[in-house]
């Protein structure tokens, strides 16, 4: 089986400073991975530069074709949905609008009509918030908003930039029971970049380990979390 | 927090550059120092002339550069404190008679003090808001020197008439050569003084202010002090600037310093590079030779051509002469090793 | 008393031109994040350009819808050839762009139309407006265009999805590019429609200040003026601040002694600014928090 996203040689730069120093791993299809690192090891560098918002070469792949030299937005049309670090909402306009701005590369409207609904259906809340400004709810509530945002894209890979980032435990659990949902029924590819490794490791079925731009580690989920190095840098027992 | 993101995807390599770059070495100094000092020998008096503007013009760039590259503040009412500086000198010279080497500190203290004061409501401005503040002040000049009650002071319309100066100890000097030299001097000791100003503590709390004002005031830097204490400095040395420009010109007039003057300098700083002093001279070449050039070339289109040289300058090097000096360093670092 | 509404009815009259203008300020400022300083001369070089169709005996709905589409066309055009190339540069280096786009644009309309004034027909004539002297059926129709522009901006903003990603594009480019939106794109049919809007305002200004090259460079300061009073992100509020700019400037003429023609600019703009000082994004502006 081939890979849905296949990364290889690649190498990020911010400026004259190297922060990808030729990283290689793949996704499967259907599959929720996470990418485990300690702060400035270039997690979201590399997130950011499959959606090419960072200058880097090597190549990437995904369902095959290479993704090189398109912009992010024609990226993004091509169905890879990122959720970025703090969340990107559109704060001064409505929850309603943040969702129709999920699909706005969509042209089918009475599609578009039903995943709204099916968004309210998932999360509650936004429904009964939906004609408020988004810069009022609360963090979980914005990050709940921003999966959705995402889904309205009806992606078939979905990167999520830490999105336990600032919200509280309980809610941290709810959000992730809702990702591992839709990487079941809605058959979505995930890749979740993650400081809360524990909680990461519990949901994903693959991870790797990245350390100063380069994969140090990859395996089940299972066997990494149960890995000593790992269970000692990330796990803290 | 995007914000914080996209400027770190988005910065320029330029950036990369260390902030302090804002000088030129010792060695680059002293072959400008030089070629300024030995150009006046080989031209005719009118290219002096005009190279003595380009002078005090390089002041008053100079003064904007550590307003907006300084602290961060924008400002198109240089033009009106250019005028403050030019009509205290001329009146100093015309009706009080005095010296007109001593009329410049007192127009540099007078607009200091104005500019200061202009500084505090300013502190409430910022960005677009701050420009048409700076702005009303600038259309508000001209129209205040022309109001007939000042006008046995200010000649109103028709302006002051000012004595040009001859070179001082019999000086085997014409008067336009000795000018040079005298605003030459003048210009060093400022640029020297605003280099030394900038890498003080308030020149680093002013470009603290400018890159986060939220982190500099929660770091205990006094924001409104160093905010005003910027405008006060750059007011003070473009009215220097205005006074030198009164005496070289002899000629003060109300429809002089329009916002067109203003506008003039802002074009200076960004050829030269925002927030790099040395440049404040490339610029100031620029808007004093370019439209003449532009006019030479083509005099019913003369704005079309001014208009399409910025364009072509701004598109080669969109940071200015700041970027040029950075590319030949660069080259010239590669040759050394090799 | 009855100096004073009649003042201010002037104002009014006046201020409509002001706020025409500053719509299309607003339009420009949503799209890319500053003032255009050329846009007055966009929008007199497109008035000469129905002129010139109507020299041709062009009718004049014709030419104005003509001058529309032209202008569109080339508010794109200009963001592609000029501005999309200077999208990384900093935001003065841009700023000295629209300076030299002023001094093109206005030195070429010189030269092809040369300086003399020239009179520019009103579609609603001039008669008097219900009978007041102070208004004219031009001045009522300006009035009448103004707030009917500002409606289908309202509109096309709140209920479009291409108006809903230009407002995304405009917010949070970063944001909007994840979502598929191609943001380039839309700045440059912000340049189209601030273009258009422009010349919408120049064919209402002209029959009103005559034509003539220079003809944009007052109402533009004050077009300005008004979109910053009104806060400059709400297309309402440039169209009020418009209106209360025109009301100001003509209070001013009338009870400040000694202020006359000459004065009027400098006391209009300190009023804004004192309004600014008090409330710094505008009357109608919304506070953009920063975090650091």
């Amino acid at each position: 089986m081939t890979a849905m996203l296949d990364i290889k040689d690649l190498r990020a730069y911010y400026g004259q400073v190297q922060a990808l120093h030729g990283l290689e791993f793949h996704l499967k299809e259907g599959s929720m991975t996470t990418l485990l690192g300690a702060n400035g090891a270039g997690k979201t560098t590399t997130l950011r530069a499959i959606c090419n918002m960072v200058r880097s070469t090597g190549t990437i792949e995904f369902e095959g074709k290479p993704l090189s030299g398109k912009s992010t937005e024609n990226i993004v049309r091509l169905g890879i949905a990122h959720v970025p670090q703090g969340r990107g909402t559109f704060t001064t306009m409505t929850v309603e609008e943040n969702l129709q701005l999920g699909a706005i590369s969509r042209s089918d409207r009475a599609g578009i009509a039903d995943d709204v609904e099916r968004m309210y259906d998932h999360f509650p809340v936004l429904k009964q918030r939906h004609t408020q400004q988004a810069g009022t709810l609360s963090g979980g509530e914005q990050q709940m908003l921003a999966v959705a945002r995402a889904l309205m894209l009806r992606p078939r890979l979905m990167l999520l930039d830490e999105p336990s980032f600032g919200l509280a435990p309980l809610i941290v659990r709810d959000l992730f029971k809702i990702l591992g949902k839709i990487n079941r029924e809605h058959k979505v590819t995930i890749l979740v970049v993650e400081q809360n490794a524990q909680l990461a490791l519990e949901l994903a079925d693959t991870a790797y380990v990245i350390e100063t731009g380069r994969i140090v580690m990859s395996g089940s989920a299972k066997d990494i979390s149960n890995n000593e190095d790992v269970r000692k840098s990330y796990l803290g027992y | 927090m995007s914000a914080i993101q996209e400027t770190v995807t988005d910065a320029p390599a330029i950036d990369a550059v260390p902030k302090r770059a804002m000088t030129l070495g010792a060695g680059t100094s002293a072959v400008v120092l030089l070629l300024l000092l030995v150009m006046p020998l080989f031209v005719k008096n009118f290219v002096i002339f005009q190279l003595t503007t380009v002078l005090i013009y390089g002041l008053a760039v100079l003064a904007l550069n550590i307003l907006t590259g300084g602290s961060g503040q924008f400002s198109l009412g240089q033009s009106a404190f250019y005028a403050l500086g030019a009509y205290i000198s001329a009146v100093l010279m015309e009706h009080a008679g005095m010296n007109y080497a001593l009329t410049l500190p007192i127009s540099g203290i007078i607009c200091f003090a104005f500019g200061f004061l202009f500084g505090l409501p300013a502190l409430r401005l910022s960005g677009i808001y701050l420009a048409l503040a700076t702005f009303a002040l600038a259309v508000a000049m001209p129209q205040f020197l022309k109001l007939g009650a000042l006008e046995e002071w200010t000649g109103g319309v028709q302006g002051l008439v000012v004595t040009k100066p001859d070179a001082p100890f019999g000086l085997p000097l014409s008067q336009d050569t000795w000018l040079y030299y005298f605003t030459l001097a003048i210009a060093i000791a400022i640029y020297i003084a605003s280099i030394n100003l900038l890498r003080s503590r308030s020149g680093r709390a002013m470009m603290a202010i400018r890159d986060n004002e939220i982190a500099a005031s929660a770091m205990g830097i006094n924001v409104a002090l160093y905010k005003t204490l910027a405008f006060g400095v750059s007011a003070g040395i473009t009215g220097v600037a205005g006074g030198l420009g009164a005496i070289v010109v002899q000629f003060v007039a109300p429809d002089s310093y329009t916002i067109q003057l203003a506008i003039a300098l802002f074009l200076g700083m960004v050829v030269g590079g925002v927030g790099w002093l040395p440049g404040s001279i490339v610029g100031a070449a620029f808007i004093v030779f370019v439209p003449n050039i532009a006019e030479s070339i083509s005099k019913g289109l003369s704005g079309a051509v001014f208009g399409v040289l910025l364009f072509v300058v701004i598109f080669l090097v969109p940071h200015g002469a700041r970027q040029v000096a950075l590319v030949c360093q660069h080259w010239i670092g590669k040759l050394k090793r090799s | 008393m009855e100096l004073l509404t009649n003042q201010i009815l002037a104002g009014i009259a006046t201020g409509a031109i002001y706020a025409c203008m500053a719509l299309a300020v607003v339009m420009i400022y949503q799209a890319i994040d500053h003032l255009n300083f050329a846009q007055g001369e966009m929008a007199m070089f497109s008035t000469f350009m129905a002129w010139q169709m109507m020299q041709w005996g062009v009718p004049y709905w014709a030419a104005f819808v003509l001058t529309l589409i032209l202008s569109f066309i080339g508010g794109i055009a200009i963001e592609r050839l000029l501005f999309k190339p200077l999208a990384k540069a900093p935001i003065l280096t841009n700023v000295a762009g629209f300076i030299a786009l002023f001094a093109i644009v206005n030195s070429v309309a010189g030269l092809i139309w040369d300086f003399t004034i020239k009179q520019f027909p009103s579609p609603f004539g001039s008669a008097p407006f219900l009978g007041s002297q102070l208004i004219s059926t031009h001045q009522a129709g300006m009035i009448g265009v103004t707030i009917g522009l500002l409606v289908l901006l309202f509109l096309f903003f709140r209920f479009t999805r291409i108006g809903l990603a230009m407002r995304a594009a405009a917010t949070l480019p970063e944001s909007a590019r994840l979502v598929g939106i191609n943001t380039s794109w839309m700045i440059a049919l912000g340049w189209g429609m601030a273009s258009a809007i422009g010349a919408i305002a120049g064919l209402l200004i002209a029959p009103v200040v005559f034509l003539e090259p220079n003809m944009m460079g007052g109402v533009l300061i004050y077009g300005f003026a008004a979109a910053v009073l009104g806060g400059l992100s709400s297309p309402l509020g440039a169209v009020v601040g418009g209106f209360l700019v025109g009301i100001f400037e003509n209070l001013v003429g009338t009870y400040i002694p000694g202020a006359g023609n000459e004065l009027k600019l400098p006391i209009a703009l300190a009023l804004i600014v004192i309004v600014l000082v008090v409330k710094p994004s505008g009357l109608f502006g919304h506070t953009v928090i920063k975090r650091v």
